[in-house]
């Protein structure tokens, strides 16, 4: 693609001074071949190496996709450690904030890499296993390493620092790798059998320009993010200032197996057919239709022949020109039923709940997980979450400094705050081009004042509020190479917009159950103020004769029957009920938590039934299949996982007093048990 | 402002501690305390034709304690009857404001006040007025004085004679109150009451001396007359059979006045039978008058959209249903225009008193 039209690399011809007009020959003598690695290594603002700051963050992300997607694949629950070191280079070494070289460091636990592949896989651009493939995976287009690679050779010279082992019987090995820009072909200089702590996986090291920077877009937001949707992930993060960072795992359970799919015929384009007429292995139309595409029977193949006027029995081969202008427009023109979804593993609900619970402080959480959808063939889903509200510690916090008489415009500092969005795409954060992407887009167009939330026009929510959006899918349409926000498709749109109105409509629900507790509550103070008043003023009325006390108490009774009395305790969520008609909602209250709460435990150690699946994997792809099988979705399956260890609060979980498990498991059966009715009923 | 009233009333008294004994009766019954308030606005209000007059219907409504609506007016109203209860002990008369002043203050353990303004008290005390059937000169609490009075009379206020033919230009300031015990009418020689609208007019016929010439009682209310000179016209037209005219804007404002004075207010219809005079004439300024007396279109003012909203609501009136009342609002609404009093002055400064009064008394020409 990257090809001009000229010869090879010839020597260059002097080029004579005086002279400025030349001839055709003296210009096809410099047309010449650029290879991929040339192109990017000008152009690297694409895949994401703009500024150093970002392009920290570009190596840190590529390392954790890469690994994350192996270890998913070989089902394997992944567990990631991420380490930035200050690179001295020779001096004193500067403080993390002044300094501009990084060692980055990724290690997983994952299924290692065989010796031969290494070179090529981290050091050769668009090489790889998922871009041929229509299979949801984070990773899509065998660029990133090796770009990081390049990246780390372009600005420090340092190679790629490769170990990798892929069981404890085998050796691990070490490698030093560079690519060869000219030639987009890898260069090694250094391997050899190493001994490593680790019984198995990978290790890559990185020696980059960068800046290192907290805050918005940056590692520390990432690996968060990373967290919320990937709750089966154990994430462990080195920062440079020497912190240990730790996010536990609180699914136990992979997410079921993404299945490769054939192409739809609706999201094929002209080219991409007359290529795939000519690389067919069917010797009739009628097999390469229903054998290359997903959703087309033979009975499906048969129509789309009928209307384009070919024969079922043509050579695929000799179709091209006018024959297969008509076959494509026979194609779109034919009902096909939509792709299958089962290509596509969402996080699920219970899963976004437990990220969001487990990393945002709040008094609400939600998520949505739409049905699977399509646009231009590919079948996609959409998920959101939303998690609400600044956490009891700090409502308390507040509520003791309102006491304070306010003078005017003193209050609602805080509801200029506006909402944050996290933007997912396969289950990694997106962190630049917020307004370019599409979810970005559908938050704004939802009208969340029907939610009893606060919103200016064409601005984003306002309120203490963390909106999560969740698009996978075997093809994400990203705006560009660097795979920053996603390209603006009505039907993605739709669907994003329909899980926020999901969303919006139970935080709605939330407002007002907790509006009307507030208000029943003031009423009783409202009263209980009045009284004293009415009391006195009655006193005076009667000459000051009259047995003030009883009159009172008499009046305060009529105001707790009146306003319910204990009853608002019980709308207050005193008594811990679950949260009625919200599935999939966590309501944390003082006093604790309701809703579909996960129980955290500790887990060191793979258990050694996934060992042997290691095995399988490497050697077939059946092993997939069988995993997919296994671990099918069920709405309730987390359930399982609520094992009887509690764990001692770390410090990256709220700070908040727990139910004992047992009460959680009752809540979560019991909202389970609701929203199953509910399908039921539908 | 308060000051020593000669008589004092212990019935009122008793009613207004009426209140806190239905706040301690429901208390002790564990009820809700409720004050059952006569409706006072259009829907609760009849006209009784064979009277003439506006009279309140029977339409109630409840004011609880507990209820998050009302609670803090119920609240309100026991502390309004509380001021009240100390006025009558103390034989005072004070005015609507020092009420307001009496009874605001900080609720104990909060930031709240018991009154925000004045605007919350005001209707609480007529409140009071209509469902413990005690007037506000009973209540011993007045309005500004805010008509004046100059003519052939001559009063007795807390013994002090006030003959109103010596008055000079300013008259007599009329007090709220005007009930017989607190002012007397010792002479009175007019032939009729002429009651105007606006103080700039009442001005120029005063200055004009119109009310020696025509021997009338000249008053004026400065805009809605109060309850002092309303009841002081119809004292003037019961006691001394004197007719009233009724000299306004040409405005639905100006046709609304007149209707007060003649039939009662929809507000304080409860105290029609006291106040309405039911025989009262509109003298001017008709829809008619422009024309009848070469008035140029120019001094007219157009009539807003509020104008016309209002005019419209006054034709549904009960009140408003004879013919010729029908006809003089549709005469305005189809001109467009309204005209003020002052607008005379264009023909000359004295134009009103020298002939257009003058001419419509001579010509009977007013209405019913």
């Amino acid at each position: 693609m990257l090809k001009t039209n000229g010869t090879e690399a010839e020597p260059q011809i002097p080029e004579p001074k005086a002279k400025t007009i030349l001839s055709a020959a003296e210009m096809g003598a410099r047309q010449r071949e650029i290879s991929v690695s040339e192109f990017f290594t000008k152009n690297r603002h694409l895949l994401g190496f703009d500024n150093p700051r970002k392009a920290l963050l570009t190596c840190v992300k590529e390392a954790v996709d890469n690994a994350l997607d192996a270890c998913e694949e070989a089902g394997i629950l992944p567990e990631v450690v991420v380490k930035l070191e200050v690179s001295a280079n020779g001096g004193a070494v500067p403080a993390p904030s002044q300094a501009n070289r990084f060692r980055v460091t990724v290690i997983d636990y994952g299924p290692g890499i065989v010796r031969q592949q290494i070179p090529r896989i981290f050091a050769k651009l668009l090489y790889g296993s998922k871009f041929h493939r229509l299979r949801m995976s984070r990773g899509q287009q065998g660029i990133g390493i090796s770009a990081a690679g390049m990246y780390a050779q372009l600005t420090t010279g340092k190679p790629v620092q490769i170990i990798s082992r892929t069981g404890a019987r085998a050796p691990a090995h070490y490698f030093e790798v560079q690519i060869d820009t000219k030639k987009n072909e890898p260069r090694i200089l250094e391997k050899k059998e190493i001994e490593w702590e680790n019984h198995r996986g990978t290790q890559v090291t990185l020696e980059i320009e960068g800046r290192y920077q907290k805050g918005r877009a940056s590692v520390d937001e990432y690996l968060e993010q990373t967290a919320i949707a990937n709750p089966h992930v154990k994430l462990v993060y080195h920062t440079p200032e020497g912190e240990t960072k730790e996010y536990p795992r609180t699914i136990d359970e992979l997410p079921p197996q993404p299945r490769e799919i054939k192409p739809h015929p609706y999201g094929i384009e002209f080219g991409i057919l007359l290529r795939m007429l000519h690389d067919t292995r069917s010797h009739s139309l009628l097999g390469f239709l229903s054998s290359d595409f997903s959703r087309v029977s033979s009975h499906v193949a048969q129509e789309i022949c009928k209307t384009a006027k070919l024969s079922a029995e043509a050579r695929p081969r000799n179709i091209h020109g006018a024959a297969a202008e008509a076959l494509y427009n026979a194609i779109q023109a034919t009902k096909i039923m939509a792709p299958p979804s089962n290509c596509i593993s969402p996080i699920g609900e219970k899963a976004i709940l437990h990220g969001l619970y487990k990393q945002i402080k709040g008094d609400f959480y939600t998520a949505v997980t739409r049905p699977p959808a399509v646009y231009r063939g590919n079948p996609f889903v959409i998920e959101a979450g939303l998690a609400f509200g600044k956490g009891p510690g700090e409502t308390a916090e507040k509520a003791e400094l309102a006491a304070v008489p306010l003078a005017e415009g003193e209050q609602q500092d805080d509801d200029k705050e506006l909402a944050r969005v996290i933007r997912y795409a396969n289950r990694v954060p997106l962190l630049y081009q917020q307004s370019a992407c599409a979810t970005f887009k559908s938050v704004l167009d939802t009208s969340w004042r029907n939610y009893g939330v606060s919103q200016s026009r064409g601005a984003l929510p306002a309120g203490p509020m963390v909106i999560f959006v969740h698009m996978a899918s075997v093809w994400v349409p990203f705006t560009s190479e660097s795979k920053e926000a996603i390209a603006d498709y009505d039907e993605i749109r739709k669907e994003i917009k329909l899980a926020l109105q999901e969303c919006g409509r139970r935080l709605g629900v939330f407002l007002r159950r907790r509006e009307r507790a507030k208000s029943e509550f003031r009423r009783r103070n409202i009263f209980e103020l009045y009284i004293e008043e009415v009391v006195e003023a009655c006193n005076r009325l009667k000459g000051g004769k009259l047995p003030k006390e009883k009159l009172k108490e008499q009046l305060q009774k009529i105001a707790m029957k009146r306003t319910g009395g204990e009853k608002v305790d019980e709308i207050l969520g005193y008594d811990g009920g679950g949260p009625e008609g919200l599935p999939y909602s966590i309501i944390v209250t003082a006093e604790g938590t309701e809703g579909d709460a996960p129980v955290l435990d500790v887990r060191d150690e793979i258990p050694k039934q996934q060992e042997s699946l290691i095995q399988e994997v490497e050697t077939t792809g059946a092993a997939r299949s069988k995993s997919k099988a296994k671990s099918k979705k069920q709405p309730g399956a987390a359930k399982a996982e609520k094992a009887s260890r509690p764990k001692s609060q770390s410090e990256n979980q709220m700070s908040l007093g727990f139910e004992p498990a047992g009460a959680n498991k009752k809540h979560g059966q019991k909202t389970g048990k609701k929203h199953g009715a509910k399908k039921a009923k539908k | 402002m308060a000051r020593k009233k000669q008589k004092s009333n212990g019935a009122v008294e008793k009613k207004l501690v009426g209140v806190a004994d239905l706040v301690i009766t429901a208390a002790q019954r564990s009820q809700d305390p409720a004050l059952a308030i006569p409706v006072r606005s259009l829907a609760n209000v009849n006209f009784n034709e064979k009277r003439g007059i506006i009279e309140m219907g029977r339409r109630k409504q409840a004011r609880t304690f507990f209820n998050v609506g009302m609670a803090k007016k119920f609240m309100q109203t026991v502390l309004v009857a509380d001021a009240l209860a100390e006025l009558q002990r103390a034989n005072l008369t004070t005015s609507l404001r020092e009420i307001y002043y009496r009874t605001k203050h900080t609720i104990k353990n909060s930031h709240e006040n018991t009154f925000d303004g004045q605007n919350e008290s005001d209707p609480l005390i007529e409140d009071l007025e209509v469902t413990l059937e005690a007037l506000r000169e009973e209540l011993h609490v007045r309005a500004e004085n805010s008509g004046t009075v100059v003519g052939p009379l001559t009063l007795v206020d807390d013994g002090d004679r006030v003959d109103c033919t010596r008055l000079g230009k300013g008259g007599y300031s009329v007090p709220s109150i005007v009930e017989p015990e607190y002012i007397q009418i010792s002479k009175c020689t007019a032939d009729f009451v002429l009651l105007v609208e606006k103080g700039t007019q009442w001005n120029r016929l005063s200055e004009d001396k119109f009310w020696r010439r025509y021997n009338c009682i000249l008053l004026t209310g400065n805009g809605q007359p109060p309850r002092g000179v309303r009841r002081l016209a119809r004292r003037l037209h019961e006691e001394y059979h004197l007719p009233v005219y009724v000299l306004v804007d040409n405005d639905p404002w100006g046709y609304y006045i007149y209707s007060v004075v003649k039939q009662g207010s929809i507000n304080l219809a409860f105290e029609s039978q006291r106040m309405a005079i039911p025989k009262a004439k509109f003298i001017g300024f008709s829809s008619a008058d422009p024309d009848r007396y070469g008035l140029p279109r120019n001094v007219g003012i157009k009539l807003n959209d509020k104008d016309i909203n209002r005019a419209k609501e006054l034709m549904k009136y009960k009140w408003f249903q004879k013919k010729e009342w029908q006809n003089e609002i549709k005469g305005m609404l189809t001109s467009g225009l309204k005209y003020e009093l002052d607008a005379l002055a264009n023909k000359d400064f004295q134009y009103l008193t020298k002939t257009y009064l003058p001419r419509k008394l001579k010509d009977k020409d007013w209405l019913d």
